[in-house]
């Protein structure tokens, strides 16, 4: 390493080496952020004849909108419920797989399926699935005694509902990544623990499994969490962000700002507000991993 | 190394602890057949290897013994006592292995308390923040007084904070060592566990295990393929072939008295000369040359005469074999002569005193001296013939 940085490149070298990243980050990223962040201070309307600069109004508009605040409350609701619930049943669905190998390609393919399937067309077969009359599950609970829901148009169980979707859909991700973790723990660990005395179960968990899968763990919660302040296909195919607010998530209210009223200026403030919430999750990730990386 | 407390490293404890006895051992994987009927009884307190070349089985045989594996035949017992069916931790024994195995995640002196931790503690004892709870501060205690004396003797105190990361080869080493012997178990098993340093570290840790064995007493079952390593430190050497038990003897027996012409090969650098040699009437005859040895063999049998690099001369005689040197091998204080002999399929390696060297030039010819009372002689399947003394 101290070689290589020694060893000095002339600048224009360095600059017609990174040129090509450099010019796609400009026209993909940064330009896209540059365009956002001034589009927030406007009142740009789509198709509007006229553009004025409004400076914070925007965002000070934000802080008194009623929906906006639900629809932030219930993304973090979300996220609380789909992180934990989606990470720990991936982890349980690895181990339980990692421990047998028969049947191990069937699981880890049906556990995956959600995964790759278009999360929109298994929307509509949610919807169908959990429809009050016609749907699967509520001829399930009726059979088992219980009293039918309506799922997808009551206002206390909606947004428990998308999150049962949301944890279907992430759990298959999730065990993907832990099977990945575990099988690169080195099996003389698990060796040297049974001969130490932690042979099996919760001991042998926590001495061996759970440690040498932090990081994994780590990388797995921030990027479920980063998937979930992005739920939007499910509520907008579903529910439509009802009934009443109920269901109202940011990115399905950015999306009827621009799209619905058009008003341009307004959902770029909030593109701006939901990409600092990503960028929090980002940096906790990218800090907490390179520190344990240096620390080894 | 630091003299170690009798108390804590169990010097004064019976010395009868530690018998570890293989019965008619054997091992399958599926249609593989990895081990055949294994017959080894170690004594307590003794350093017994087990030695062989890579894919003979010698790993496997050990972690038979440790409860890793189970067997396919036959029966593990230590002091007397069947260990068959019992998981390692109820064996107690305690295993190096060859990666060390350390807890990445745990300190030294937390990887060396594991042991402890998992024996002396219940499991709520165990659970972070269980400080509070009666008696945990004085087993606490008495784990940390016994990582701390077991550190003193393997030169770790300095140590103790850092992570395995931080660690060298030979330091990693040292804390597994450390964590197999805080707990004071009745037999240590090790598998390759020098392999993986470099070559001068692996020379002084030979000695450092060596000395340890001493101070401690317990049985020692040292899995290697380095034949150096099994010469040098062991009481017993047994060495597997192809899944069989071929020899079990003292390193010098074993380098002096093989009972098998591979045994033979195995043991010992350079090779040992194998010769085509034909029974005669009186004694035997090699490459034409009768040499007055009884083989026991009725006259005309064909046979293999097995000579050391060492026992072979250099001479001006004409009665000696006749050959060209084709590569000479200066170890400095060594002179190896490859010399090519008409009827020997490989070229013959005769050890010289270094001032030969302005003597011999690749292109010679030079005659070798075979002293009779020298060769080993074993028949065409390699069993040992013609044994004296």
């Amino acid at each position: 390493m101290a070689d290589a940085s020694s060893r000095k490149a002339s600048l224009p070298t360095v600059l017609l080496l990174t040129a090509p990243a450099v010019l796609l980050m400009l026209v993909f990223l940064v330009g896209p952020l540059i365009c956002l962040f001034v589009l927030s201070f406007t009142d740009y309307q789509l198709g509007a004849p006229s553009i004025s600069l409004v400076g914070l109004a925007n965002y000070a508009e934000m802080t008194g909108d009623e929906t906006v605040t639900i629809s932030i409350a219930n993304t973090l609701i979300y996220v609380a419920i789909v992180v934990p619930a989606s990470v720990a049943l991936g982890l349980g669905a690895a181990l339980l797989i990692d421990a047998d190998g028969s049947l191990r390609g069937f699981y880890r393919a049906a556990y995956f399926l959600p995964v790759m399937a278009t999360l929109i067309a298994m929307a509509i077969v949610w919807g169908f699935m959990l429809d009050p009359r016609i749907g699967a599950i509520n001829f399930g609970l009726k059979a088992m005694g219980l009293q039918p829901l309506d799922f997808l148009n009551d206002r206390k169980i909606v947004l428990f509902t998308l999150c049962g979707i949301g944890i279907w859909q992430s759990v298959g991700f999730n065990m993907v990544l832990f099977m990945a973790g575990l099988t690169a723990i080195p099996p003389e660990l698990y060796e040297a623990a049974a001969v130490d005395g932690a042979r099996r179960g919760g001991a042998r968990f926590r001495l061996v499994t759970w440690p040498m899968l932090a990081p994994v763990t780590l990388f797995t919660v921030v990027i479920t969490a980063i998937r979930a302040f992005q739920v939007f296909d499910t509520v907008a195919v579903l529910t439509g962000g009802g009934p009443n607010k109920a269901s109202e998530v940011l990115l399905h209210t950015i999306y009827s700002e621009a799209f619905g009223y058009f008003r341009v200026g307004y959902a770029a403030a909030l593109v701006v507000v939901f990409l600092g919430f990503i960028l929090v999750l980002s940096a906790i990730r990218v800090f907490v991993l390179d520190r344990r990386r240096q620390a080894q | 190394m630091q003299a170690v407390s009798p108390k804590v490293m169990g010097i004064g404890r019976p010395a009868a602890r530690g018998a570890v006895s293989l019965a008619g051992i054997a091992k399958q994987f599926g249609a593989t057949s990895v081990l055949r009927g294994i017959d080894l009884d170690i004594r307590a307190g003794e350093f017994i290897t087990i030695l062989g070349p890579s894919g003979c089985g010698k790993s496997t045989l050990l972690r038979i013994i440790a409860g890793l594996e189970p067997q396919s035949a036959g029966t593990v017992a230590i002091d007397g006592a069947s260990m068959d069916g019992l998981p390692p931790d109820r064996r107690d024994i305690a295993m190096v292995f060859q990666s060390y195995a350390l807890y990445p995640h745990l300190t030294v002196a937390e990887n060396i308390a594991v042991p402890l931790r998992m024996r002396r503690m219940t499991r709520l004892q165990r659970l972070p923040g269980a400080g509070v709870l009666p008696g945990v501060r004085r087993i606490a205690g008495s784990i940390g007084e016994a990582v701390r004396s077991v550190a003193a003797t393997l030169r770790l105190e300095s140590l103790l904070d850092r992570k395995p990361a931080q660690l060298s080869g030979g330091q990693k080493q040292r804390v597994a060592l450390a964590r197999a012997m805080v707990r004071q178990p009745k037999a240590f098993l090790m598998d390759e566990p020098l392999s993986n340093l470099d070559a001068e570290l692996r020379v002084h840790m030979r000695a450092e295990i060596a000395q340890l064995h001493r101070q401690l007493g317990a049985t020692f079952i040292y899995v290697t393929h380095d034949q150096a390593e099994a010469m040098t430190m062991s009481d017993r050497v047994a060495v597997i072939l192809e899944g069989e038990l071929r020899q079990i003897a003292s390193p010098g027996e074993l380098y002096r008295n093989p009972d098998d012409l591979r045994v033979a090969q195995f043991v010992g650098t350079p090779r040992i000369n194998v010769l085509p040699a034909v029974a005669a009437a009186t004694g035997i005859d090699v490459l034409g040359i009768p040499l007055a040895r009884q083989s026991g063999l009725s006259a005309g049998s064909e046979l293999q005469a097995a000579i050391r690099p060492e026992r072979l001369v250099v001479t001006s005689d004409k009665s000696g074999l006749s050959g060209q040197v084709v590569y000479r091998e200066n170890l400095g204080s060594d002179l190896f002569l490859h010399v090519a002999i008409e009827g020997v399929a490989t070229p013959v390696i005769v050890r010289c005193d270094s001032s030969a060297l302005d003597s011999t030039a690749v292109g010679v010819t030079v005659r070798v001296a075979v002293a009779a009372e020298h060769l080993l002689l074993f028949d065409l399947e390699g069993r040992r013939i013609g044994r004296h003394g």
